[in-house]
């Protein structure tokens, strides 16, 4: 067997070859860690709720404490630790979103604070504002031109 | 020559016969582009002096590494005040200041410093995440040595010597996963090493050691799987620096340098 036929037989050799990411394993954590981190924001939420905050305020406490966990476990160097652990369960919570924007930050310290943290904390994030942005003014024109008689702003 | 490995703490199997071995990866200085500057620079001065050939005497040197515009190198050997050619070769940088250094002393060197330098966290910051990142390394990624190696070719001594250059294509094998580097350079080096036995009219068992750069643990086995495919078996005497440097297990390096 020649694996350097075509790119095609490479590929598929080296697909064979190459080991694949424990992905059995790596669901398993995902879930409970993901599964953890949202208890944990249902925590909150409740407690906010009984000392007499309306739901959509809790949200926001729920948003600005997982926010704020994370970049300081980023900060201690532990995030990483616990992204390398759940992947995509810490990964796809707020959490994430918060260590994608911290670690860059973090890195480009030492390029100074406006080119450096300024400059580069967008980095990973920034596509995902970008098109999150995007696509929710895509879904507010479609819902403007389709609910002309309804519009309220919530 | 000198090299040091860091981060994982524990220092890999080969950490014996370097010259010196740090434990942080600043070494002192602010950033990581500044500790590898450093680094390297340390490590043409120990290899100058233990040559015991002083610099003056140097006629000029080939060094680079990963950093944009070879700023390690450039940075850090700005005061040896010896003709510098940069170079580029990513992996195979050392190589290449190896052999144009050769080059150099049989046209019109006596003596060539050739040098190059890498380190973890510089590398990971320039071409993928940022190191707090909470993301998953796949099984098939490698893992930059931080460090740095010199060797200073001349045209008197004793050996050992360089005698033969094969310098190699470039083969693109439609490779795109970043993750898997050995699978992407290895057709490349079987390649080369092919080349070098038709060009030579050798065979593997010529070879005391036949050494790759950084192929690691999957690029190895590719590399042996496509030279036996050509009828050449290297199975016994091939090896990999990647492979050799860290232990893969204990120091969780994935798939090696």
């Amino acid at each position: 067997m020649n694996p350097l036929e075509t790119k095609q037989t490479y590929q598929d050799y080296v697909d064979k070859k190459s080991p694949n990411s424990p992905i059995l394993k790596n669901c398993f954590n995902a879930f409970w860690v993901g599964g953890l981190i949202c208890t944990i924001g249902q925590i909150i939420l409740n407690i906010c709720k009984e000392r007499g905050f309306d739901t959509q305020t809790s949200g926001t406490i729920v948003s600005i404490l997982l926010i704020g966990i994370a970049a300081f476990l980023t900060g201690l160097n532990l995030f990483n630790k616990i992204g390398k652990f759940a992947g995509a369960g810490s990964l796809i919570p707020i959490t994430g979103f918060a260590n994608s924007i911290v670690s860059p930050a973090m890195e480009y310290k030492s390029e100074g604070y406006v080119m450096g943290v300024g400059g580069k904390m967008f980095t990973v994030a920034g596509p995902v504002l970008v098109f999150g942005i995007s696509a929710s003014i895509l879904v507010g024109i479609i819902y403007m031109i389709f609910n002309t008689q309804t519009i309220t702003l919530v | 020559m000198q090299v040091l490995l860091d981060q994982k703490k524990l220092i890999g199997p080969l950490s014996k016969y370097f010259d010196q071995t740090l434990d942080d990866e600043f070494w002192g200085e602010k950033t990581w582009e500044k500790a590898e500057s450093k680094i390297i620079k340390e490590t043409v001065n120990t290899v100058i002096s233990k040559s015991g050939i002083p610099s003056s005497e140097i006629d000029c040197m080939f060094a680079g590494d990963l950093l944009n515009q070879c700023i390690s190198s450039s940075f850090g050997l700005r005061e040896a005040n010896i003709p510098f050619f940069g170079v580029f070769g990513a992996c195979s940088t050392f190589v290449e200041s190896m052999s144009l250094g050769a080059i150099a002393v049989e046209g019109f060197a006596n003596n060539v410093l050739c040098a190059t330098s890498s380190h973890f966290c510089s590398a990971e910051k320039q071409f993928r995440f940022p190191l707090e990142l909470g993301n998953q390394r796949p099984p098939t990624s490698q893992w930059t040595v931080t460090g740095s190696g010199a060797a200073i070719l001349s045209k008197n001594g004793n050996g050992p010597y360089i005698t033969h250059i094969t310098p190699g294509k470039m083969v693109d094998m439609g490779i795109k996963d970043a993750n898997n580097m050995g699978a992407a350079m290895a057709p490349a080096f079987a390649d080369t090493l092919i080349t070098h036995f038709l060009d030579t009219g050798r065979s593997p068992n010529y070879y005391d050691a036949i050494i790759s750069g950084d192929l690691g643990h999957i690029g190895k086995e590719i590399a042996i799987d496509i030279a036996k495919s050509q009828g050449y078996n290297i199975k016994s005497n091939y090896n990999d620096c990647g492979v050799l440097i860290f232990d893969k297990n204990a120091q969780d390096t994935h798939s090696g340098r």
